[in-house]
């Protein structure tokens, strides 16, 4: 068999150069390949889909018969046909409070620490192996953390009333579970930040926190923004750990007319704790009321999550 | 310190209208200089005397040491952690190194423009007023004009002082970067390789601007490019690599003024490097 090469292709002339380059070789492999991705895409596309189809369906019949507003402002109660969320949506999003207040500042202050003043030290490398490692804790653990610091430990602090059951406990039992995901993504994005810009700054007579305050922090922004709402969305789907530190899976009077420390140091309950209480109640109705639920949880994370995406976008056209 | 020069040489100066006399003040003292990154040493022994309102190239193969040198001027290399300097560095007499020196002073007085253009992602304006601004100069409207002037940028960007500094080219940015170094009015700008980024016209204007600016400012500049050094500068330092024992390290082989560098140099090394025999 003679070889051909693009040489002698050429010395052959025009003719057989066209002949080589017009004539398609079947790329077989690659198209069982690019398949194989779009079916892997597909499928997992379609347990999503048909997850959401099912809540989206189930919960129809509270949509038609409630309606969302009576269904949010309702209280809690074992009674199907009145039963709310109220106290559990009211719970979720102070907790996101205390989540934001105080995994946030810091978190960020953590990764400023690490990335800009300790970079090259052994200490920032241990703790930052030691952060990774935390960020995979299971939230469980967090739960016992909470139960046996902020409910046994300062029980008579964060809830005299309850035996420390009280929002504050379940806040600040949230608040480090959000924390090393804070710093590993701040950290991360400072790290993305070109030393171009440090030099830049130091090269004018910028002092290091100059530098950190006026040029690396607006250009990791949207990195630190993006790490801090995921964490968030993350605190805000966690049911285990605020069990254990004893998040209401039932009903309960939320004390009336008292003032916000009251209500701080109060019992509360949140959405993922209700979702765990009602899915194993008996009665046939909360079925669909426990699906309304999961559909008032996926659309605030949606929420949260555009919101994300709506700041880094408009931070990211500024600069 | 310059190093000796063999008088018995012809010397074939060109006629430049440059004034090359030795009136020139001396801004810096660098005396026994050796910086070190962990256990590499990058340069080492480095004497050299820079003078005011003139122009000095640091000239030399790649790794031999002359953006290390030119870093160590104004206290750039603190922001590297591994990086140890040793030996003198006189600013107007005073050691920049001394502990009671604020670096941060040090880098007002002493500007610096970087290889690559690296405007702040802020606006023009911005660009050039943020060094005045926290220098706690008042009139920034004035300063940016200026600096933008002295640049010559003014023309080019006065009707859009509020877009990106990113969204002008590569000459037009490196410029910038120069207006934002002149806006805290240094005595000394530091060149690291500016045009190595820049095409030839974009070359040319910088070094227009460096001309211009000479007789206001006294310029270190760190080139690759031989053609350069010889056009701009007053004087030029040949750094050269040499290897030894414990590994690699770079050493300042002749400092003199230009044309001598160029036409007659005193060291075999120089010659060679000069002529394109090596490096």
């Amino acid at each position: 068999m003679v070889t051909r090469s693009p040489a002698s292709d050429a010395r052959l002339g025009a003719e057989a150069v066209r002949r080589a380059l017009t004539a398609k070789r079947a790329d077989t492999r690659g198209l069982v390949f690019r398949l194989a991705l779009l079916t892997c895409l597909l499928v997992s596309l379609l347990v999503l889909v048909v997850l959401l189809a099912d809540t989206v369906l189930g919960s129809l019949s509270v949509w038609r018969t409630r309606g969302l507003a009576d269904f949010v402002r309702s209280p809690l109660s074992a009674d199907p046909a009145v039963a709310g969320i109220w106290q559990a949506f009211y719970g979720s999003a102070i907790l996101m409070a205390f989540v934001v207040a105080l995994a946030v500042p810091l978190g960020v202050a953590t990764a400023i620490y690490l990335e800009e003043y300790a970079s090259d030290s052994r200490l920032a490398q241990v703790i930052n192996a030691n952060i990774r490692n935390l960020a995979g804790v299971p939230s469980i653990v967090y739960g016992l953390l909470g139960l046996a610091l902020f409910v046994k430990a300062l029980g008579s602090v964060t809830g005299p009333e309850v035996f420390g059951r009280s929002l504050i406990s379940g806040g600040l039992t949230l608040a480090p579970l959000a924390l090393p995901v804070i710093v590993i993504a701040a950290a991360e994005a400072l790290r993305a930040v070109p030393d171009s810009i440090r030099e830049a700054a130091v090269g004018v007579g910028a002092t290091p926190w100059q530098t950190i305050r006026h040029h690396v922090l607006p250009v990791a922004a949207p990195g630190i923004l993006t790490g801090i709402i995921l964490s968030v969305g993350r605190a805000f789907g966690e049911a285990a750990p605020l069990l254990l530190v004893g998040g209401i899976t039932t009903f309960f009077q939320q004390a009336a007319g008292s003032g916000f420390l009251e209500v701080l140091q109060g019992r509360f309950s949140a959405l993922p704790v209700l979702v765990f209480s009602w899915s194993r109640l008996p009665q046939e109705e909360f079925r669909a009321l426990t699906a309304a639920l999961i559909v008032v949880m996926l659309v605030l994370l949606l929420a949260i999550n555009g919101t994300a995406i709506y700041l880094r976008q408009r931070y990211e056209k500024e600069l | 310190m310059e190093s000796v020069t063999k008088p018995d040489r012809e010397v074939r100066v060109e006629a430049k209208p440059r004034d090359t006399s030795d009136s020139h003040e001396t801004v810096f003292e660098i005396a026994g200089l050796t910086v070190t990154y962990g256990s590499v040493t990058a340069v080492e022994g480095v004497n050299l005397d820079i003078r005011s309102r003139e122009i000095t190239a640091l000239i030399g193969p790649s790794g031999c040491g002359k953006s290390t040198v030119l870093r160590c001027l104004n206290r750039m290399n603190d922001l590297i952690p591994s990086a140890r300097v040793g030996g003198k560095v006189l600013y107007h007499g005073i050691d920049i190194y001394d502990p009671g020196v604020d670096p941060v002073e040090v880098r007002r007085r002493i500007g610096m423009v970087f290889q690559k253009p690296n405007p702040f992602p802020k606006s023009i304006y911005e660009n050039v007023a943020y060094g005045a601004r926290i220098a706690g100069i008042r009139d920034l409207d004035g300063v940016v004009e200026e600096s933008l002037r002295k640049a010559a940028l003014w023309d080019e960007v006065k009707d859009k002082l509020d877009t990106s500094g990113m969204a002008l080219s590569g000459g037009q940015q490196q410029r910038l970067c120069i207006a934002r170094a002149l806006a805290t009015d240094p005595d000394v700008l530091l060149m690291d390789e500016p045009c190595s980024a820049l095409d030839p016209i974009a070359t040319l204007r910088i070094e227009e601007l460096m001309l211009e600016l000479k007789d206001e400012y006294t310029f270190v500049i760190v080139t690759h490019n031989m053609q350069q050094a010889a056009r701009v500068s007053d004087r030029t330092a040949f750094f050269s690599i040499e290897v030894t024992p414990q590994g690699r390290r770079g050493r300042l082989v002749e400092y003199d003024r230009t044309e001598k560098i160029f036409t007659s140099p005193s060291q075999k090394e120089t010659e060679d490097y000069i002529t394109g025999r090596f490096g």
